[in-house]
């Protein structure tokens, strides 16, 4: 059957975010004083065929470590999507 | 084929890196990225552009184009192996390097030349050159920051290699154009076989082109290439 997730990319914390840094900056100079991060990713959907849950999920691990994140400068997180 | 020089799709500084290459000595030659035997070449370089348009991340579909099992091939064989720009960052994506190529700081496409102190002589693109050598060489990139989650084993390695400055040498914040980690603008790999720099070498290897600062690394690859086959 068709499984449906969601994977969230994310720059490693303490690592350069250029554009988190500069739309943190923009928000409080709009009045928005109270942010104190903001943080850029990109969520990937992926729709695959697997015969069980757990092996779509063992699939989505191994497209994340070889393609969809950077490791070295990434982490990510998996979800099922409705 | 002495020097093959890989063109990805959206690779676009292939012809100035032949050109650059024979300034500097070496015959050199495109391949294709599926081109899957670079037995003849005693070196490689992966040229600067924007391979199959970045998607994703810089490098990151490139690296596993089918000239890529070479490339490896030729990098734990010892030979020599250059990335320029979007090579670098291809090398990088494939863990031939170490560390990562993220936005610019200032998030501005950044087109100009600037200063680069040579920082080690120990590596296939800096061997001809001097310790504390200031270049002046274009840099052409929006992904030019280099992050690395461990800067102080990469520093105590010995595997940074390049690092902007100003003209004089001296690194300040404004020297560093694009928020590069500790200024590092090329690095090499443990082996020092392996380098890459995000500014282009082969847009100042002659006089004409306003600087010919970039041709002592051209020099330093090709010289590596009559070592690694002597």
């Amino acid at each position: 059957m068709t499984h449906r997730f969601r994977v969230s990319v994310s720059r490693k914390p303490g690592l350069s975010d250029p554009e988190g840094t500069t739309t943190l900056k923009a928000l409080q100079d709009l009045g928005f004083t109270d942010v104190s991060h903001v943080a850029f990713g990109r969520t990937i959907d992926v729709d695959l065929e697997a015969a069980s849950g757990d092996d779509a999920r063992l699939a989505l691990e191994a497209m994340c470590q070889k393609l969809l994140a950077n490791p070295v400068i990434e982490s990510y997180t998996i979800e099922e999507r409705p | 084929m002495t020097v093959a020089v890989v063109v990805f799709p959206g690779t676009n500084c292939e012809h100035d890196v032949v050109r650059g290459l024979a300034t500097a000595g070496a015959e050199a030659e495109l391949v294709w990225h599926r081109d899957t035997d670079l037995e003849g070449a005693e070196g490689v370089v992966l040229p600067g552009g924007f391979a199959h348009g970045d998607y994703l991340r810089t490098g990151a579909i490139a690296r596993f184009s089918p000239v890529m099992a070479e490339v490896e091939r030729m990098a734990n064989d010892g030979l020599p192996v250059l990335g320029i720009c979007n090579g670098f960052q291809i090398l990088c994506e494939a863990g031939l390097l170490p560390g990562a190529l993220v936005a610019n700081r200032d998030l501005k496409f950044i087109c100009r030349p600037v200063h680069l102190e040579v920082e080690s002589t120990d590596s296939v693109l800096t061997r001809a050159a001097t310790r504390g050598q200031v270049l002046r060489i274009p840099l052409n990139s929006y992904e030019g920051n280099y992050v690395t989650a461990d800067v102080d084993s990469l520093e105590g390695s010995g595997n940074v290699i390049l690092r902007y400055s100003d003209a004089g040498g001296r690194k300040r914040p404004a020297s560093n154009p694009n928020g590069s980690t500790n200024a590092i603008a090329g690095v090499t790999n443990d082996r020092r076989n392996v380098a890459g720099l995000m500014p282009h070498p082969e847009r100042a290897s002659e006089a004409i082109l306003g600087s010919d600062d970039g041709l002592v690394l051209l020099e330093s690859f090709v010289a590596s290439l009559e070592l690694v086959s002597a």
